[in-house]
């Protein structure tokens, strides 16, 4: 086991040098670059261009920079950003916290609604009420993000006034409740397609279960419906949910980057689109590396859930 | 014979015929848009910008006054195409490695599969916007499908590999490689067709992945020109006027959720009648 966790977490820094490589590479090939702003401002002078291209790295091919890049990067310096000249970390200090709380509640909901949901359905299997949750959750899938966003926002903020349209907190109001409020839509929107997932493939893999002889050995027994579906269905079921669930970040963290955008969320995702738009090297390889390691850490921890939870399961 | 009772099957699933229904008529409104409606989509009016449907814009008209059934239609051309185009280059790209991986085994097999977990554990999202800053964070049709088709083949080369798997055991491939076929001959001509179930399931569900992908990326600015009418756009250029305008947005995501919705109900309903599954 532990040699397992080992070998696969050296392949995950592996894939990090890799993904670090390849973003590297498509950004600083790209044409145009972060000076191409000052060329054509008549208040900068050729040689203040050439200063800060020589300040920046940019008069040095990019696999140079890179390994400067990578080498402050091991030693913990993310640098400093190209267009506000402050540190990376100290941005992403700020933002962090915003997406966290936007991709727990998203998660927390998708549970919270899936196990319900899914369980509704494998125990009416064929009901109008497993018809209707199949339909939405095919509805669910079809939407676009921003659309149902967009929709949300008309119905409960504009016509109703039950929520706010937008931002994380009121002016001067920092309060839970206050965040709360502000976390329905956008954890709603983000957390939509997992909910739709997690329920109904939580509903097939009940089904799954249903037929197991544990399941009949359990009531044979005599005992309880209620505990049986408990402790010998669902137990068993969640199993292959969980890496699922690890596998489903991917979604969670590109999802986050359009939510924020909807709900003019001040996460992370926004901050990544802004340095694409600033051509700010140094967040947007910070993002990208983030999102990898959310990545990387969901993959591992999905087959190390499935050790844990299926003994059925051991890795050599 | 076999299509009859495929039809046969289909034709149970009520959702899927609905949808083959709705998609039609999405296509067909499409591809008929100079017959159905009068103006160009493109054509500006800023006298009447903003206008609620009335008979004369039956879904009113956008900011610039263009009216918006026209850019929905036209729109519908561009968002539909991208759709299929980019299922049809990731499909090439997926059937072609997974067909060599399933069926030549060994090192290709295991190159390739490297390859896929490679790229499903990247940041997709992440490193496109990265790539679409090499043309100004804009994307011309062709280069969208290409991107699109580039991140999306990775399911399809999964499965295709696994059925190349069981079905090069089988007798027929055996007698066509006796008979003197070579591998590109019987990996194409011979196995292919016997594993189109899976690639036309996979490749219905492509299309609405296809669309919502580039309609996201339009969303966030960084999708197709916003000159070229595309739902993504127009949902994207309508955000502003949500309250007072709110057809500009509602129009174009139902009719993305519509046709996207009928492509998952007929790949769905194509799963159960192919029998994909079971075998």
């Amino acid at each position: 086991m532990t040699r397992y966790v080992l070998q696969r977490a050296a392949q995950a820094v592996a894939l990090l040098a890799l993904v670090s490589l390849v973003g590297y590479a498509i950004m600083n090939l790209a044409p145009g670059g972060p000076l191409a702003v000052y060329m054509h401002n008549p208040q900068v002078t050729p040689e203040r261009i050439a200063i800060l291209r020589h300040q920046l790295g940019f008069d040095r091919p990019w696999y140079a920079r890179y390994v400067v890049w990578a080498g402050a990067l091991l030693r913990g310096q993310w640098g400093d950003s190209y267009y506000t000249g402050r540190p990376v970390l100290a941005m992403i200090g700020e933002r962090l916290p915003a997406t966290l709380a936007l991709m727990l509640s998203a998660f927390g909901l998708a549970i919270a609604l899936a196990i319900p949901l899914g369980t509704f359905a494998a125990t009416h299997k064929y009901s109008w009420g497993d018809t209707a949750l199949s339909f939405g959750s095919f509805f669910a899938w079809a939407m676009p993000t921003f659309w149902f966003g967009l929709m949300l926002q008309l119905l409960f903020a504009v016509r109703w006034r039950l929520l706010p349209v937008a931002g994380m907190h009121e002016v001067g109001n920092a309060s839970l409740p206050d965040l709360a409020r502000h976390l329905v839509l956008p954890a709603l929107v983000l957390g939509l397609g997992s909910i739709a997932s997690w329920s109904r493939y939580l509903r097939s893999s009940l089904l799954d279960v249903l037929s197991q002889d544990y399941v009949r050995t359990a009531r044979a027994k005599g005992l309880p419906e209620a505990r049986v579906r408990r402790r010998h269905m669902l137990r068993n079921a969640l199993i292959p949910i969980a890496t699922l669930i690890g596998l489903d970040l991917h979604a969670l963290v590109g999802g986050a980057v359009i939510t924020e955008s909807i709900f003019g969320w001040p996460g992370m995702g926004r901050l990544f689109l802004e340095a694409l738009n600033n051509r700010d090297y140094p967040v947007q390889m910070a993002g990208l590396m983030m999102s990898a390691a959310l990545l990387v850490a969901g993959n591992l921890m999905a087959d190390l859930a499935y050790v844990a939870l299926d003994p059925r399961i051991r890795y050599q | 014979m076999m299509a009859a009772r495929v039809w046969g099957r289909f034709r149970r699933h009520r959702a899927a015929v609905a949808g083959a229904v709705a998609l039609a008529l999405v296509m067909g409104g499409a591809a008929l848009a100079p017959l159905l409606t009068p103006y160009n989509p493109a054509a500006l009016d800023p006298d009447h910008a903003l206008e609620a449907p009335t008979p004369r814009h039956p879904l009113g008209t956008d900011d610039l006054g263009r009216d918006e059934l026209a850019r929905l239609l036209y729109g519908g051309r561009v968002s539909l195409l991208v759709g299929m185009t980019a299922m049809l280059v990731g499909s090439a790209i997926g059937v072609t490695l997974g067909s060599l991986a399933g069926y030549l085994g060994g090192r290709v097999d295991a190159a390739v599969m490297r390859l896929v977990d490679l790229v499903l554990s990247f940041p997709a999202i992440f490193l496109l916007l990265i790539l679409l800053n090499w043309t100004a964070g804009r994307a011309p049709v062709a280069l969208m499908v290409g991107y699109l088709g580039l991140f999306g083949w990775t399911g399809l080369a999964r499965i295709v590999r696994a059925e190349y798997l069981s079905l090069r055991e089988r007798e027929f491939v055996e007698a066509a490689r006796a008979g003197g076929a070579g591998v590109r001959r019987v990996v194409f001509r011979h196995i292919l067709p016997n594993a189109m179930a899976p690639i036309l399931v996979q490749a219905a569900f492509a299309v609405g992945g296809a669309m919502l992908a580039e309609a996201a990326l339009d969303f966030l600015g960084f999708g197709l020109p916003p000159e070229i009418p595309t739902w993504g756009n127009l949902m994207t250029q309508a955000e502003s006027y949500l309250t007072s305008n709110p057809v500009l947005v509602i129009a174009p995501g139902a009719v993305v959720t519509l046709s996207v919705v009928a492509v998952f109900f007929i790949g769905d309903a194509l799963r159960d009648a192919l029998d994909v599954r079971a075998r």
